[in-house]
């Protein structure tokens, strides 16, 4: 080889793990398939154009935003399809398409794009979606069905809540409304009122265990979300038998799709270990508080978008110590 | 038993199966041998003889101008043909002395056998080292006998042997752990001697367990000799995380080894120092690992230093690829070199060829804080944040609030990072306009 030929040089390291923000976002729309598949079965076709039509919306504002920032088209890194999937997922499975469409958009366009595309965003963008059409069209977004036949029925944590309110205002719970709740062992199934692929506590923790097997999320969030959860209900378990009470807050309503695949999302989570931790403990501090206390049967969506607020405020202050940064006091 | 570890890194493929079973070979001595004057850090030798003179092998050629600072000696006996700049593995021009090989390894008439090493005391086994142009073999070459010279107060508890050896594809340590135990652990004796610490690890990855047999059977009459076994994962070998690994201290940030008691040695450096001591033999040759895809047979070879990296690639049966990239040393800390034609020189530990995919390499994305970088940074930094300061060129805060200058550049960061983001190369910017920063 002479001089005329020089080779190529460039930095080290001169190999990489081969692991990519695509691959990681397929595998979890791959941990939600399961989840997907029983949304489907509960709740007939509509959930497959539910699906279809967010997925498609997200996609298309996708497109439309990076046109309009003139930035690379993305649209194939799975990102903005798993955006739309969740979105799918967390809405109640009688929303009329067209909102679905723009509840979709919102969650791209508002969510994400503005803030600067995939990696700058401050909330997880279905969850804003979500936020924004439960506050503008709150009559279509919290009418829930039963599986199977359709009909207009509440969720468990909707009767949860309405029992709440009559044991806080003094009042012996109605044994009728007890009654109506459905068992655990239908929790664990999913053939229960609830957004499309909440209901199922099996299928979410078999894609949120693949989720930590392939190492794509810290195990400690849904843990600690969920065990703050349980914790908090086995404490303040009012009328109810504690330990069956505080179970049924962890299977019921949005705490499990929301503790594996949306508290745990990379862009909107703390990136510390430590502030991991604080963020997954607050996330199941706000979520039994609103559950409890406030006005809304549910808390996981309310409580995430919080938490994703003060991330950056997390970050700051759990900042590590450095290798071989002396330790105080010995 | 408990594998030692420290905080952080990550598992690599290790590709060592490539060489790591068979017996390294005698380098053929080559026609002409391209010796830089500076092959260490620290301050460049200075010629010590003309062109046309007769050399000697082993004697010295270039002469040390300061403390921290190695002679150098010829590797084979002939001619000098010229004293030319060369290209040299760490990538600027260097001095470099030609000679034209006779053939002959006609030894300098400095290299006998010594009669009773053991009688040696501290000074002349340091005199030997110095003058032996012993230098760090792992691939820093640092000048041994300015390890070995702390300040006065100092007390070293714990030579440590690094035989980790935790990049891809090199396994020359590994070889000479299971062909020079012996060597190995009376040149630690000379250390210990040398510095009087009290006690000898030599310190090895678990996927080496040939290796940790054959040491621990050589070190089992020495009371103050012990082997540790480490866990493979990247950068066991980093000299910090290996002394965090083995000893549970931290060495405190911008300090030394020497400031927890400590002295890190490569185990071909021992070998390089028994060498030294009992046969007066200066460092003229090294262990030198060529592998990777697209080199023929991969080999370890006993290299003169001053051979060439094309001279070596052909032993073992040339290119197999069009269109390669060279590396001098790892595939995560090595650099590329832009010819074939530099010599080995005494930190040169591998020369890897591999089919040039960098082309193919994915675009630069951005950052989705999955903090993959952070759980693996062995030295607990946060190089996406350190590529974003640099970015914007805020020196100030990578400096104080940051720690940049922490960063071993490893690669590990870069590495694991989804996004494919440069991150080691963004905190060499950073930590360079750190430096500038701070002379204005």
């Amino acid at each position: 080889m002479t001089q005329e030929t020089l080779l190529k040089i460039s930095s080290s390291p001169h190999v990489h793990s081969g692991n990519s923000i695509s691959a990681a976002m397929r595998d979890v729309i791959i941990a939600l398939l399961p989840a997907t598949a029983l949304s489907i079965y509960f709740f007939g076709l509509y959930a497959l154009a539910i699906i279809v039509t967010s997925i498609a919306s997200c996609l298309l504002a996708e497109y439309a935003s990076q046109k309009f920032r003139k930035v690379d088209i993305t649209i194939n890194d799975y990102s903005a399809a798993l955006t739309g999937l969740l979105f799918a997922l967390i809405i109640p499975p009688a929303t009329p398409l067209w909102l679905v469409f723009i509840g979709g958009t919102i969650s791209i366009v508002i969510g994400k794009q503005v803030f600067g595309g995939l990696g700058n965003n401050l909330f997880n963008p279905a969850l804003v979606g979500r936020a924004i059409l439960v506050a503008s069209w709150p009559v279509y977004m919290t009418r829930f069905v039963s599986p199977f036949d359709g009909v207009t029925s509440a969720t468990p944590l909707g009767i949860i809540g309405e029992i709440n309110k009559q044991f806080a205002g003094g009042l012996i719970p109605d044994t009728n409304l007890m009654a109506s709740l459905p068992p655990l062992s239908t929790l664990m199934t999913g053939s229960i009122a609830g957004s499309l692929g909440e209901t199922s506590a099996i299928a979410l923790i078999l894609g949120g265990l693949y989720l930590i097997f392939k190492k794509h999320i810290d195990w400690k969030i849904p843990l600690l979300y969920i065990s703050t959860v349980f914790t908090l209900a086995l404490i303040f378990n009012g009328p109810y038998d504690r330990l069956w009470y505080a179970t049924y807050n962890i299977f019921a309503g949005g705490l499990l799709i929301g503790a594996f695949f949306m508290a745990t999302d990379w862009v909107t989570s703390p990136t510390t270990k430590k502030g991991r931790i604080i963020y997954a403990i607050g996330l199941g501090l706000l979520t039994f508080l609103i559950r409890k206390g406030a006005g809304l049967p549910e808390g996981v969506a309310y409580s995430i978008i919080l938490m994703n607020m003060v991330t950056p405020l997390i970050d700051r202050y759990t900042r590590g110590r450095v290798f071989g940064e002396v330790k105080k006091h010995g | 038993m408990k594998k030692a570890t420290f905080i952080g890194g990550t598992h690599i493929d290790s590709f060592k199966e490539l060489t790591n079973t068979y017996e390294s070979k005698k380098a053929n001595p080559p026609d002409f041998v391209y010796i830089p004057l500076s092959q260490h850090i620290g301050s460049p030798c200075e010629a010590k003889l003309c062109v046309g003179e007769e050399v000697k092998m082993g004697q010295v050629i270039g002469k040390t101008l300061g403390f921290v600072s190695a002679p150098i000696h010829s590797s084979v006996s002939g001619k000098v043909v010229s004293i030319e700049k060369k290209a040299h593995p760490a990538g600027r021009f260097v001095d470099c002395i030609v000679i034209e090989n006779d053939k002959q390894d006609t030894l300098d008439g400095s290299i006998v056998d010594e009669p009773q090493p053991e009688q040696l005391n501290k000074e002349q086994l340091l005199k030997k080292i110095l003058d032996a142009g012993i230098v760090g073999l792992g691939g820093a070459t640092f000048p041994t006998h300015v390890k070995y010279s702390p300040p006065a107060d100092t007390i070293i508890d714990y030579i440590i042997l690094n035989g980790i050896e935790c990049e891809p594809f090199i396994t020359a340590d590994h070889r000479i752990m299971l062909e020079y135990p012996e060597e190995i652990v009376r040149g630690l004796d000379y250390i210990l001697k040398t510095t009087g610490a009290k006690k000898g690890i030599i310190a090895i990855e678990d996927n080496k367990m040939d290796a940790i047999q054959k040491m621990n059977l050589v070190c089992d009459c020495h009371a103050n000799i012990e082997v540790v076994i480490c866990e493979e994962k990247y950068p066991q070998g980093s000299e910090k995380q290996l002394i965090y690994a083995v000893t549970n201290r931290e060495v405190p940030v911008g300090g030394l080894p020497l400031d927890v008691g400590v002295i890190v040695n490569n185990v071909g450096t021992a070998k390089a120092i028994c060498d030294a001591v009992e046969k007066n033999m200066p460092l003229i040759e090294r262990m030198v690992t060529v592998s990777g895809t697209s080199v023929d047979t991969p080999s370890n070879y006993i290299a003169r230093i001053g051979t060439l990296f094309s001279d070596l690639i052909n032993q073992s049966g040339g290119y197999t690829e069009e269109n390669n990239k060279i590396i001098s040393g790892g595939l995560m800390m090595g650099k590329t070199m832009y010819s074939d034609e530099v010599p080995i020189t005494k930190g040169t530990s591998a020369i890897l060829v591999l089919k040039d995919d960098r082309k193919k390499a994915p675009k630069e994305q951005a950052c989705v804080r999955c903090a993959k970088c952070i759980d693996a940074c062995p030295a607990f930094l946060e190089p996406t944040r350190l590529a974003i300061l640099t970015k914007r060129k805020e020196f100030d805060r990578l400096d104080t609030e940051q720690n940049i200058m922490s960063c071993i550049e490893c690669g590990t960061c870069s590495y694991v990072c989804p996004a494919n983001i440069p991150l080691v190369e963004y905190i060499r910017l950073g930590k360079l306009g750190v430096t500038k920063n701070k002379k204005k």
